[in-house]
This record gives structure tokens, sequence and C-alpha cells, in this order.
């Protein structure tokens, strides 16, 4: 506890109401299904009913109450972002450090798919792959996936590029260590940093492509609630009920700016410890 | 005196904007022509003090107090506006790192012009650039200065930040640290430079440097600094023959000479840094003569005769300077070598951009020897050390560890030929892993070479720690919280885990403090004589050779020119470059007899 106490106190103010910010959506996502005066996709009143008592937020299109869709929305985004986000890291990080590592052709073919990747339009390969495999939150995840891998890997390569040459990772190949242990041990906590300051600008990548995805009809489909899915939904009916598109366009701004807000807090917070370690060896 | 002083420094006072001293109570006097030498490790000031004399102070500080006079005007006193016109025109600085000062972008002649524009706008031509390159022993010629930096060498590169210094021919000149990270040949040169150029241009230079052998050969005075203030002050051979501040004696004493075999003696204790000075003397925690007052009064300068002053209270005390002699050489050879290089080619790059580095070298290491390779930069001696434990592939050659050809790399040879070489690596700020505590990264070379289980590597590390000195509770800590010294004793730490045969250390000192490079020393020393340890010392610096090697081979350009046991080398050079080298070399002893400077 006094550990994330200290933390607290580290990070920057804009870090701070960032991170206020998340957990708030956070909590809103997960526990908001609970709180719901009513069954997400029931029918329950007239369709664009406007806010009043019994509907807070008003009804949508075909009359289901949206405060119990906002709440039971989150989820979705969260979970589809939060785990796309993961796949990409998961194979992108060890791309990246293997084509930083070996200078030989293993890192020359990585890099060379990763400029094809690159090349290609992040939401001309979500549509061709969603055309293609069919809609659904698999394809979705990687799909997404795939278009963050190439810039995980360029980032994740040059962050090693400069710890390699570096003398106690020379010392560990004198010493005859695996290039996983090298890579694992000596190499990754070593540039955490440049991804930590990172992961925020990916996560909110995420939960906008899941979002474009879902609006677009090519992630979850209608009975589902889910905040893009209700904009994508409700906007004809914008100028009489603006609620059922504003409060999940809200929130899901509210998202990506509050996680990059706490994203570079934290980044911050690690440049300056790291400076204090250059200080300390200047 | 004050009223011929080029400059006037008087109660300087420099403190971070949090409060905490930097640069407490300095005064000083330069007087036209003469060189104040400002010595001091790491932490003391020294480059704090020779920017205040800029009335300038680095982002974080504040010069709190103090005047600096310069042909009557406090530049302090001054604002920012009117003290930049003072800046490379009345005072001119030359910094440490010529390849960081200089940008890299403009040619070097219109570095020089756009100084000479900014305050003499008269004497800007191509033909007064041409006489300052001449004046620093650069080419005049036109086609020299329309050159880049990068198109320089290191001396070179330093030169022309000389010449940016002194081509408005200000009254005082700044040196900080201007010979670091040269060769001692090229450093000699700068030097005499400057010596030579105070003496023409009359004017005032304080010289800033870590290392009392090189100010020695310049200065005509000396000014000791520790914990931002002047511990000692006085004539050049004075404070070399005589001193009087327990810190400046053990200085000194740290200092290995080539010319004298003596043994150098590490000081106890770390240097106090900002915000931890102590109440009473700024040297009491480390001092082997303190008493009782001294923990509780700070000592004012005092007079030990004519200009010669001390800021101790026991200085009467302060045994007379002697020095230790070096008896510990082994003299006999092996019949079989440990560790022999034979004929060994090393290159970089590939294709046409092929660069030889090493042509057919060899050497051998007889068990419990000590051999120093010496070289340059650039002489190849730290890829010889990259070839020996397999970091570096050599083109040809063989490296034997008795008898038994080593494999090219590392990855290639066997488990106990990579535990038998360890290496040390020059900057301990580099070879420890900044993300990992101290206690996992000696055990893992025990674990991964000597096949301990975990419980043993702790076990090790408790009696590596204890046997280099570090306190158990390092165990938990990161480098970035160890002093420089703590951490390259980590390094050798580790490197001892393996339990090796021969210890490859290559330029390990250099990066140290002298007092800390001393104690060092001192222990690779003790290591040798209890584990039977062969050492491979590779290093620029003579006076390391001779404080710590039995034999010594000396390399010039990938060749070795020079070999043979170190007295015999050191005493009586037989190749040219060996005696260029040992004349080229700093030592305390001209100066200290007088005929310096």
């Amino acid at each position: 506890m006094t550990r994330a106490a200290a933390s607290w106190r580290r990070l920057p103010r804009p870090g701070r109401a960032g991170l206020v910010v998340v957990l708030l959506i956070l909590a809103i996502a997960v526990a908001g299904p609970w709180f719901a005066p009513y069954p997400p996709d029931a029918s329950i009143g007239p369709p664009f009913a406007p806010a009043s008592a019994e509907y807070p937020l008003g009804t949508d299109g075909i009359g289901q109450d949206v405060l119990s869709r906002v709440l039971s929305g989150g989820r979705s985004v969260l979970l589809l972002a939060g785990l796309a986000t993961l796949l990409a890291y998961a194979v992108g990080v060890p791309l990246g450090l293997l084509a930083g590592y070996s200078r030989g052709v293993a890192g020359a073919i990585i890099m060379r798919g990763v400029d094809v990747l690159l090349a290609v339009p992040a939401l001309l390969l979500l549509l061709v792959l969603a055309t293609g495999a069919g809609a659904g939150a698999v394809v979705l995840v990687i799909g997404i996936a795939i278009v963050h891998v190439p810039q995980i890997t360029r980032i994740v390569r040059a962050a090693t590029l400069q710890t390699t040459g570096r003398a106690f990772i020379e010392a560990a190949e004198a010493r005859g260590d695996s290039t996983a242990r090298i890579l694992g041990v000596e190499v990754l906590p070593n540039i955490s940093g440049a991804l930590l300051a990172d992961v925020g600008v990916r996560f909110t990548g995420s939960v906008l492509l899941v979002a474009a995805l879902n609006f677009l009809g090519l992630g979850l489909q209608p009975p589902a609630s889910d905040w893009a899915l209700m904009i994508s939904e409700n906007r004809s009916g914008i100028s009489i009920q603006p609620w059922a598109v504003v409060a999940p366009a809200a929130l899901l701004a509210a998202l990506a700016v509050s996680v990059n807000l706490f994203a570079d807090g934290i980044a911050q917070v690690y440049a300056r410890a790291s400076a204090r370690r250059v200080e300390a060896s200047a | 005196m004050s009223a011929r002083a080029a400059i006037t420094v008087r109660g300087l006072r420099v403190e971070t904007t949090a409060g905490d001293g930097v640069v407490e109570g300095v005064d000083l006097e330069v007087a036209p022509g003469s060189i104040l030498g400002l010595v001091g490790e790491s932490g003391s000031g020294k480059s704090t003090v020779a920017l205040a004399l800029l009335g300038y102070c680095q982002p974080g500080l504040r010069i709190a107090a103090g005047v600096v006079e310069v042909g009557g005007e406090d530049l302090l006193a001054l604002p920012e506006r009117a003290a930049r016109s003072y800046r490379g025109r009345v005072v001119s600085y030359v910094p440490q790192d010529p390849q960081t000062a200089l940008s890299p972008s403009q040619r070097i002649g219109d570095q020089v012009r756009r100084v000479l524009r900014r305050h003499a706008p008269e004497r800007d031509a191509p033909e007064t650039v041409a006489t300052i390159f001449g004046r620093v022993g650069l080419p005049a010629d036109a086609a020299f200065a329309r050159r880049f930096p990068h198109q320089l060498s290191g001396g070179q590169q330093q030169r022309v930040a000389i010449a940016i210094a002194i081509a408005c021919e200000p009254s005082v000149i700044v040196l900080d640290e201007p010979t670091t990270g040269l060769d001692v040949i090229t450093q000699a040169r700068i030097l005499e430079e400057v010596r030579r150029l105070g003496r023409e241009t009359g004017a005032a230079m304080i010289y800033v440097s870590h290392d009392l052998a090189v100010v020695a050969e310049s200065a005509d005075r000396i000014a000791v600094m520790y914990a931002g203030r002047f511990l000692e002050h006085g004539s050049t051979p004075t404070i070399l023959r005589q001193p009087r501040h327990p810190y400046t004696a053990g200085l000194i004493g740290a200092i290995p000479d080539h010319r004298r075999f003596t043994r150098p003696s590490g000081m106890p204790g770390v240097a106090v840094g900002v915000g931890e000075w102590p109440a009473g003397c700024v040297f009491e925690p480390r001092c082997e003569q303190r008493v009782p007052a001294c923990a509780v009064q700070e000592p004012p300068l005092e007079a030990v005769s004519g200009d010669h002053v001390v800021r101790c209270l026991e200085w009467r005390r302060t045994p007379a300077f002697t020095r230790l002699e070096r008896l510990d050489e082994q003299v006999e050879r092996h019949a079989a070598p440990l560790l022999a290089v034979d004929g060994l080619v090393a290159e970089y790059g590939a294709g046409g951009a092929r660069r030889g580095v090493l042509h057919g070298v060899s050497l051998t290491v007889d068990a419990g020897h000590s051999v120093a390779l010496v070289g340059e930069s650039g002489s190849g001696k730290t890829t010889l050390a990259r070839c020996i434990i397999g970091l570096h592939a050599p083109s040809a050659g063989t490296i034997e560890l008795e008898g038994e050809g080593l494999a090219p790399r590392a990855r290639a040879r066997g488990a106990e030929a990579r535990r038998r070489i360890q290496m040390v690596f020059q900057n301990p700020y580099d070879s420890l892993n900044p993300r990992q505590p101290i206690e996992r990264q000696i055990a893992w070379p025990a674990r991964r070479l000597r096949g301990m289980s975990a419980a043993q590597a702790g076990e090790e590390v408790g009696r590596l720690l204890e046997t280099l000195r570090l306190p158990d509770r390092s165990r938990s800590r990161y480098p970035h919280e160890l002093s420089g010294g703590e951490r390259q004793r980590v390094a050798i730490a580790r490197a001892l885990a393996a339990g090796p045969d021969v210890l490859v250390c290559d330029e390990i000192t250099s990066a140290l403090d002298v007092s800390v490079q001393a104690a060092v020393l001192d222990l690779l020393g003790e290591l040798r004589a209890d584990l039977g340890l062969s050492l491979l010392f590779i290093t620029h610096d003579l006076g390391v050779v001779s404080a710590i090697a039995d034999q010594v081979l000396v390399l010039d350009r990938g060749r070795i020119c020079e070999t043979g046991a170190v007295r015999a080398v050191l005493g009586a050079p037989q190749a040219d470059y060996t005696r260029t080298l040992v004349d080229a070399a700093p030592t305390l002893q001209d100066a200290s007899a007088g005929g310096g400077s």
C-alpha cells in the first residue's frame, strides 16, 4: 500500500486525473450491468423517448433503455481492446527483441515482414479480414493485433538495438548465456520504459478500432449492447434523442483521453527515474 | 598582487535551487600569464567554479553569493545580456569534450569567425582564422579551415576549441578538463601548447582537472577542491612536496607514478555529495587525524607560509609525505604459460570496408602473473581483450588456455573455458544491468558456470562482497545506488564469481577517481596473491602499469612493439614509440622537484 501511495505521489497531476477517470470507466464497465435498471436488450418503452425520471437517459430507436445499455456496453469494448493489445504485445515484443538482437538473417526477415504490414492501411486490412473471415469478436481481436504488431516490433527493435551494445550484454554473451535469457533478463527490463510510454497509445488505438469496426457493423452484431454499436444504431435519432449517441461517445472519448494521460504520466515517472539513474552514473 | 590580478573571486557560493551548497566560500586570484590548477575528484564542484568564472551556472544551480571581478567589473553583478558580451571576449572557456562542444554541421573556420563576428567584427576575416590556427599548432591554410569537426582527430578538435577560446584575446581563459579523453602523447602536446599560450598571450588561465599529475605539469599554483571548498592552495612545488592537508596528501599518495614504482594507497571512505555536507570539516568523516573539534567547527583557511593556505585544524600534525615502494613483482617466468595468444589478426567490417585492427599479435600470460597491455586509443587493445574472451572472432591466429585451443566465439567454447577466463569491463556504469539487484548479478555466473545451487551462490555472493569490501547490504541494491568505485568492485565480484584463472581487465580504472583507482588496484594486488589469479591488464596509463604489472607489452597500431619486465620497459624503453609514451606520460616527479611549469 505504501508503494502504491509513493507511486501516486510521483505521478504528475494530469496522470493522476487520467488514472481516476480510467478507474471510473472501468468500474462502470465491470460493475455497470448490475446497476442497470432494465435489461439492456429489452424494449421497455417508446422509441427515442426523451430523458425522464423513468428513463434517466431516455430510450433508443427500438425503445431500449439507454442508461442500461450504457452501463452494459463498456465491457465488450474494454475486453476486446484489452485482448487485442495484449495479443499484439505478446507477438510484437519477442519479434522486436529478436530483430534487434540478432544481426543476422532472422532480423532482416522479421523487419521486411513488418515493412509489408506497415504498408497496408489499418482499416483496409481489417475490412478485408472481416469480409473474408466473417464478422465476430475473435476476428476483431486478431485483426487489431495484426495492425499493432509491426509498430510494436519496430519500437522494441529500436530500443533493443540501443541496449545490445552495452557491456552488461557483452558480459552475458561472454558467459555463454542463452539468447532467451539475454533477451528476457538483460534486455527486456531495460527497454520497459520505451514500452510503457507506448502502451497507452496502443490501447487507445485498439479502443478506437474496436469502436470503428463495431460502428461499421463488422464487429459485434446488433442485439449486443456496445458503446460503439449504440452510436451507430442511434445516430439517425440524434436530433430527437441525443443522449443515445452522446453518452456512449462521451465515455469512449473520456476513455481514450484518460488512458493517454495516465500512460504519459507513467512514462514521465519512468523517465525521471532513469534520468536519476543516469545522473548517478555521470 | 590584487592590483595586477586578471581575475579575482571572493566569497563565491553556488547552490542548488533547493538551497544545498555546491560551492562554498571560494576565493582566488590569478595574475596575467600565470596558470592556476583547480584539482578535485568528481563531485568536488570544480567544474561549477569553472563556469561561475564566466558568470554562468548549470540549470538547477544558482550563484548565491560572491564576486567575480575581471578588469574591474563584477561579472556576477551584470545583467545576463551584459555578461554575455564578456564571455568569449574577456573570459573564455575551453570545454571538456570538443566532440560535443563543436557544432558538427559547421566548418571549423566559421566557428572561429562566429566568435570574432560577435566580439571583434573588425578582425573577422579568413586571415585572422589562419593566424589563430597557426598559434594553436593547426595548419593555417584555407582548406583546413573549411573542414568539419568530424574530419579532425580528437587532439585537433581540442585545438580548435582552444582557438575559439583565444580568438578574441581574452584576459582570462578557463580550461575545463581539456585533455581528458585524449591520448597521453596528444595530451602532452596540448599541455605544452597551453603553457606556451599562457606565456605568449599573457592571459590568466584556470586549468580544471581531476588529474593532479596533469595539472602539476602546467600550473604555477594549485588549489585542491573537495566538497565545494578549497582545502589547500599554494604553489605547485609546495603542494606536491609539502602537502599539509590530509586530503591533498592522500590524493598525491593515490597517484601511481611510472617513474617511481610506488604502491598507490587509497583513501578510506567515500566523498561527500551535494546535500550531505557535514557540520564541521567536510573531510572529517574520512580523516585519519581528526580530533573532536573537527566535527563541530569548519576550519578556516589558515596560512602555513607565504601564500600556502590550508583548511585544516590539525595541519601541523599531517605527517611528512612518504611513498611506499612497490616490491611485489613476479619476475621469474614459467615454462608453460597459462594463456597464450599467437599470431592474432583481427578486423572489423566486411568486404571492401574491412579494416585491420590487430596484425599478428602474440603474447603469453603465466600463472599468477600480471601482464599489462599498454596502448593508446585505436591501438587495438580492447579488440584483443574481446578476442580473448570470445566476443570478437579473429580472422587468423590462435588463443590457447593451458595448451588447449579456444574456439573464436564464446558460445562455441566449453563452459570450463568460459569459466576460467573472465573479463572486467572499462565502464562500471555500463557493465552492470541497471535493472537487476547486485546479488542476482553476482550470483548468476556462479550458478551458470560453476553449477552452484541458488543457496550456494547466495553464500558465495556474501564471501565475494566481503572480499571486495562491499557492505553486505549492497546485495539488494541496484547499480545506480552505488558509487563508481563500488560499482567497479561489484563488476570484479561478478567476474570472480565464476572462479576464473585469468582476469582480463580492460581499462577498469579509467572511469574512476584516483583515490578510488588506488583502492581498486590495491584490491587486485591482494586478489592476485590470495587467489593465484593471473591478470591481463589493459590500460593507457603507465602509472597504473607501474603499480600492478609484472610484464609489459606495448601495442602500437595493432602490433606489439616492445615487451619485457615492467621496470626494464618503463625504466629504459627500447622502442621509439615506448620512449615517446614514457616521456609524454604525466608525472609528479618533475613538478615536485620544482622543474615543472
